[in-house]
């Protein structure tokens, strides 16, 4: 196994995720529209509920539409993440899965690649999101831009890999209905992407720390700091911790020997 | 050893002017070190408090506060000596203007100025101080060299804003309860001319041209633009926000670019400043600032505007090229009055 190897695995990965995009049209405009639905129907009709607090990163006060972009752009990822996830359970049930796990080179690699195609994906997404919007003046400093790069990268992986771990664990494609009840909603809703912290602090300690400890929340303040140049050192090591935790789990999850399919068994049949 | 406006040689504590030739050679030997200094920027914004009863001093670069200066009671407008070494502050319920040296931070000296003055200008010799008194219906005349009151001109109730050509011909001042611009003739001291205009005028500007006066209207939530000779209203600006009912929309401060293409209008508890189109006296676009936005002031260059925001406690300031809310800055308890240096 050589380096070339790993190139061309990781190529054709890529490629073929890519395809599939470009090949779903509906998808695309589907992962555009949802953000904009929200900037533009849920977020208007909040217009005018912040702007009584400046919190870092922002200097002054903002509407609430450029507060919750970050939460949008998060949950660009996070959908994006849940439908790799979706598509891994489509291709074991059609069998490219087991194609691709009994390649020469090493599980963790091969998932990994399958991730990093995923946040390409989601990349493209986020930007696209990000255009129409400043259009309507939701827009960060142009440096900005570019420092958001690498935090979508990290949390982008993050996300794709829990939708991975997922995806292990689901049988059939019909539970996927499941994992939009049980884990995109209460991630999205549980967190700093709608209402700020301290605001959710002050109706309900609980649900402050269940939000602190929901690993969205850091992805999502992540983003948000790294929108406007700056660093949120403590999500960015819990996005990280994250990562590590989920991936591990994925990769043993896929593991034929000891992995939860194998536990699981394969679809009666 | 500063140098003062059109490059006159200014001695820094007094202000006095220096004789030309002495002046030349006391500048050669210790000033023009500091002197290229000073006019490589050093923009230095000062805000009143009105319920601490300080002065807040903030780096117009760093956009910190740097200083916070014990004044007299209730400071509410604020305004700098020609030479800019001074500020003079009407200390409304001390009921005199203090004089605020600005190399020192000292108050230096207090000014009669008539009951609770709020709002004044300086007509451009640098020594008239137009002055309104809200409680007894006046504008007060100040001689600041002599430190007198040289006339005082009844105009309708609760005086607030002043409003000076640019020539320094005419004045107008808003009255608060009888909703009129009453212009005054400041070589005669008489009323020549009052124009009615919507509930609660708080704020007059001219345009540099002298050509239009803007009055806000508070209550009224509209800014109505008075043709200078013909003294009619040309236009009325009203506001529209969504999601902000129309009582909150309270037109306070107005500022307008040297070279007459837009304007900014402070809009109170909307917590908005309107951007219009001064040309076209269209508003372009609405930015959110802090609480109750009452006063505002431009950079000496016009890059940036700055707003005081009462309830909220903080300065905001507005990038005018990009019409862009860029930082707030927290001062004292309502901040009221502003001038940037």
């Amino acid at each position: 196994m050589t380096a070339v190897h790993y190139l061309r695995c990781l190529r054709g990965i890529v490629v073929r995720e890519a395809l599939r995009f470009l090949h779903q049209r509906g998808r695309f405009i589907a992962a555009l529209v949802r953000p904009l639905v929200w900037l533009f129907i849920f977020a208007a009709g909040f217009r005018s509920v912040l702007g009584v607090s400046i919190i870092p990163p922002y200097e002054t006060y903002v509407l609430y539409e450029v507060y919750i972009t970050p939460g949008l752009i998060g949950m660009i990822q996070l959908f994006n993440g849940m439908q790799s996830s979706l598509s891994m359970v489509y291709d074991r049930e059609m069998g490219s899965m087991k194609t691709l796990l009994v390649s020469p080179l090493p599980r963790w690699y091969l998932l990994t690649c399958k991730l990093l195609a995923g946040v390409a994906v989601s990349i493209l997404q986020v930007y696209a999101f990000l255009i129409v919007a400043a259009f309507w003046e939701i827009d960060a400093p142009v440096w900005g831009y570019v420092s958001l790069l690498p935090a979508l990268v990290l949390s982008g992986l993050m996300l794709g890999a829990l939708g991975m771990l997922l995806s292990s664990v689901i049988k059939q494609l019909e539970n996927f209905a499941g994992v939009m009840n049980f884990v995109i909603f209460p991630m999205f809703f549980a967190s700093s992407t709608l209402y700020p912290l301290w605001k959710i602090k002050e109706s309900s300690l609980l649900l402050y720390n269940i939000c602190a400890f929901n690993p969205f929340t850091h992805a999502v303040e992540m983003i948000r700091f790294a929108l406007y140049g700056q660093v949120n050192t403590f999500s960015s090591l819990y996005v990280l911790a994250s990562l590590a935790l989920f991936l591990g789990l994925a990769i043993y999850g896929y593991d034929p020997g000891r992995g939860l399919i194998a536990r699981r068994g394969e679809p009666a049949g | 050893m500063i140098r003062g406006k059109r490059g006159r040689v200014v001695e820094p504590m007094t202000g006095r002017r220096l004789g030309g030739a002495r002046g030349l050679v006391f500048a050669a030997v210790l000033g023009f070190g500091i002197a290229g200094a000073q006019a490589a920027g050093a923009v230095t914004v000062y805000v009143s408090n009105e319920k601490d009863n300080t002065i807040s001093v903030i780096d117009g670069e760093t956009l910190k506060v740097t200083a916070t200066v014990p004044v007299g009671q209730r400071p509410r407008g604020i305004i700098l000596s020609r030479d800019k070494t001074r500020l003079y502050i009407c200390a409304s319920d001390s009921n005199h203007i203090e004089v605020l040296d600005l190399a020192t931070l000292k108050i230096t000296r207090t000014l009669p100025s008539g009951p609770d003055p709020e709002l004044f200008v300086l007509h451009p010799d640098g020594n008239r101080l137009y002055v309104a008194n809200e409680d007894d219906n006046m504008v007060t005349v100040i001689d600041l060299e002599k430190g007198t009151v040289i006339a005082e001109v009844p105009v309708g109730v609760e005086p607030e804003g002043m409003g000076l050509s640019p020539d320094g011909k005419i004045l107008v001042t808003t009255s608060e309860t009888t909703n009129m611009a009453h212009f005054i003739d400041t070589g005669t001291y008489k009323v020549v001319d009052s124009v009615l205009v919507d509930t609660r005028p708080r704020v007059a500007e001219f345009t540099r041209d002298g050509k239009y006066v803007w009055v806000s209207s508070e209550i009224g939530g509209t800014v109505s633009v008075i043709d200078a000779r013909t003294r009619k209203v040309v236009e009325k600006i009203t506001f529209g926000i969504a999601g902000i009912r129309s009582e909150a929309i309270q037109p306070v401060g107005v500022r307008i670019t040297g070279d007459g293409k837009l304007a900014f209008v402070a809009l109170g508890p909307a917590n908005r400043v309107a951007v219009i189109d001064a040309e076209r006296f269209a508003v372009r676009k609405y930015l959110l600032v802090g609480q109750r936005v009452w006063q505002l002031a431009f950079s000496p260059d016009e890059s940036k505007l700055f707003t005081t925001n009462g309830v909220s406690k903080d300065v905001s300031v507005i990038d005018v090229k990009r019409l862009k809310v860029v930082k707030s800055i927290t001062v004292g308890r309502f901040p009221w009055g502003i001038v940037v240096k």
